[in-house]
């Protein structure tokens, strides 16, 4: 005989009174496609709610700054390369002005303004990814076809520019590698025009979408006062309302020439950290078309760096001095004095520090690379919690970090 | 700031010469309050970087270097640390950021961050036995058996490395068999199990 019951309100609160109580622990990585690479989240979970949120990391530790002792100081640019593999070209840029800045060199107009055409580039080249796997995440994968169109430009670019596509390797200590290719600044100016066109595209996919705003509006605030007792830099910080940058508030490589604004959010939550990143963009878009409009002739090296710049190939082969200065450079590395220097660059993920120590001589005593997506990364347990595991998504690709940069 | 402002407070405070930012020797005792000092009344409010340091020769052996930045006043300060006997006060409760920073300067250099809140290794995994940024520690690195610290706990025995040897192309020392490709190990299979 079949009986029925009839179940009230209160039995289902009784029963999932029971049922609560027990927190799941699910791990998230090291090998999924919302973490960016190989980053571990080890969250626990009640339902679907994040109580707790432990990022592990060291996946891709490569122990950089341990080879950087073991090497000379241009011997290790191409190690520069492969932290923040989104943006080599800054990588290199930020690490040859700290170790010039220990040697005392000033760099020729025209070599910085190279630098600041190449830092730019790499800034739009990050972005473009950093928002096209954010709308990824969130659902949206046209924006990611999108941004990866005009990201396959960049790259051309760098390659005529560098001769390689993605680890560039473009500066030396004291200058660069080799001078612009003909009318390469006329292909970069093309670009610009290009991907303008390509970001009010994606400006109008994303930024009124109902799902893209509903995944990011008002999810995982971070107040001012959380943003700077974390440390975090560049476009994070900015997001949350301290309109720092160190383009404008602390001036390298000539960046106070230039006409630009620095995009501040209001709230600081994932919606915010996009709006900022998509404006940045535009502002190097203008930084990149004064620097090519303006840009300066003469040498593109520190000439009177005899110890540290290598002297032109032709002279090597043809004068003695210059070939013994080849030879001492090559074999011994670039000469830097003593001292210890801290420089920071306003790199696409935020602050790009490296803390030079030197003994004297071609290789580094110490060699402290800070990399910003490491402190993005630090403030996941102050933010997660509280959030549903779908959100996460959302806030890793809100916070734009890459691994190698993190893990070093 | 002016250097004395540092030195006139806390006096066992050296000004040390450094050519890109005000550069200070702290007492450790001193480390805490100086950097919540520097934070509250002088607007050094962001810690931009926190490293350990090994100086070889120096006794002391170990130190460590903090950056700090004004966001205000746009102004960078360097302050030393010396680790007496491999020790340091932790800084995480002015910086929470500097959890991690400390974290790694322990795992590379095996300084001990004293009132950490979370004192474990951070790129290296836990059972790891070395701080590889230590001067004497080689380059290659040294083997050590592998971690999975979880099996290690329930079977009670440490974890080996998984082999390069003894796959079906690598030969475990012996001749190479002429068939390709073959196991070589022959002397177990599913009818007979591995002794």
């Amino acid at each position: 005989m079949k009986t029925t019951k009839e179940i009230s309100l209160g039995d289902i609160a009784a029963r999932s009174e029971e049922l609560s109580g027990e927190n799941m622990t699910l791990n998230m990585g090291p090998s999924h496609p919302a973490t960016h690479g190989v980053l571990r989240l080890s969250l626990e979970l009640d339902g679907d709610k994040v109580v707790k949120c432990d990022p592990v990391i060291g996946y891709l530790h490569r122990g950089d700054e341990k080879i950087a002792e073991n090497m000379t100081y241009n011997q290790f640019v191409p190690y520069t390369d492969r932290l923040d593999y989104l943006a080599p070209l800054a990588n290199n840029v930020a690490y040859a002005i700290a170790v010039e800045k220990l040697a005392g060199l000033k760099m020729p107009a025209r070599c910085e303004a190279i630098r600041v055409v190449c830092c730019e580039m790499a800034r739009i080249s990050s972005h473009l990814l950093g928002l096209g796997v954010y709308a990824m995440d969130t659902g949206a994968w046209t924006v990611f076809m999108y941004t990866f169109n005009e990201r396959e430009k960049l790259y051309s670019l760098f390659e005529e520019l560098t001769g390689a596509r993605f680890t560039t390797s473009y500066t030396r200590i004291g200058g660069l590698t080799r001078d612009l290719p003909e009318g390469w600044l006329q292909k970069v100016e093309a670009f610009c025009d290009g991907v303008l066109k390509t970001i009010d595209e994606v400006d109008k996919l994303l930024t009124r979408n109902g799902i893209f705003l509903e995944r990011t509006e008002g999810i995982a605030p971070i107040s001012k006062e959380l943003a700077l007792a974390y440390g975090l830099t560049g476009p994070n910080l900015r997001a949350s309302g301290v309109g720092f940058d160190l383009r404008k508030d602390k001036p390298y490589s000539g960046y106070e020439q230039y006409d630009f604004d620095v995009p501040v959010g209001t709230k600081g939550d994932c919606f915010d950290r996009y709006l900022v990143r998509m404006e940045e963009v535009r502002q190097s878009v203008r930084i990149l078309r004064q620097a090519c409009k303006n840009m300066p002739g003469g040498a593109w090296y520190a000439e009177d760096a005899k110890k540290i710049f290598l002297p032109p190939k032709a002279k090597v082969m043809t004068k003695m001095e210059e070939l013994i200065q080849n030879f001492m450079i090559v074999t011994e590395g670039p000469q830097i004095p003593a001292g210890e220097v801290y420089f920071e660059a306003e790199n696409p993920k935020g602050a790009l520090g490296f803390y030079v120590v030197s003994n004297g001589g071609g290789v580094p005593y110490r060699l402290r690379i800070r990399g910003p997506s490491f402190v993005s990364l630090s403030i996941l347990p102050a933010i997660v919690p509280g959030n549903y595991l779908t959100d996460i998504a959302s806030i890793l690709g809100s916070l734009d970090f890459v691994m190698g940069e993190c893990d070093r | 700031m002016e250097a004395a402002v540092l030195t006139d407070r806390f006096p066992r405070t050296q000004v040390l010469a450094s050519k890109d930012m005000p550069t200070y020797q702290i007492a450790a005792e001193d480390l805490v309050a100086a950097v919540r000092f520097l934070r509250d009344a002088q607007g050094f409010d962001l810690l931009a970087d926190l490293c350990g340091i090994d100086w070889k020769d120096r006794t002391p052996r170990f130190g460590v270097v903090l950056h700090l930045l004004s966001t205000t006043h746009k102004e960078y300060v360097r302050l030393h640390v010396a680790a007496v006997d491999d020790a340091v006060p932790s800084v995480s409760s002015v910086h929470p950021g500097a959890n991690w920073h400390e974290r790694e300067a322990f795992d590379m250099f095996g300084i001990r961050f004293e009132g950490h809140p979370d004192p474990r290794r951070i790129l290296m995994w836990d059972a790891y036995p070395y701080h590889p940024l230590r001067k004497e520690f080689p380059l290659a690195g040294i083997e050590v058996p592998l971690p999975a610290a979880d099996v290690a706990e329930v079977t009670g025995q440490g974890v080996e490395p998984a082999p390069m040897m003894g796959g079906p192309f690598v030969s475990p020392g012996g001749k190479m068999s002429q068939a390709e490709p073959s196991a070589l190990d022959q002397s177990w299979n599913e009818q007979k199990p591995k002794a």
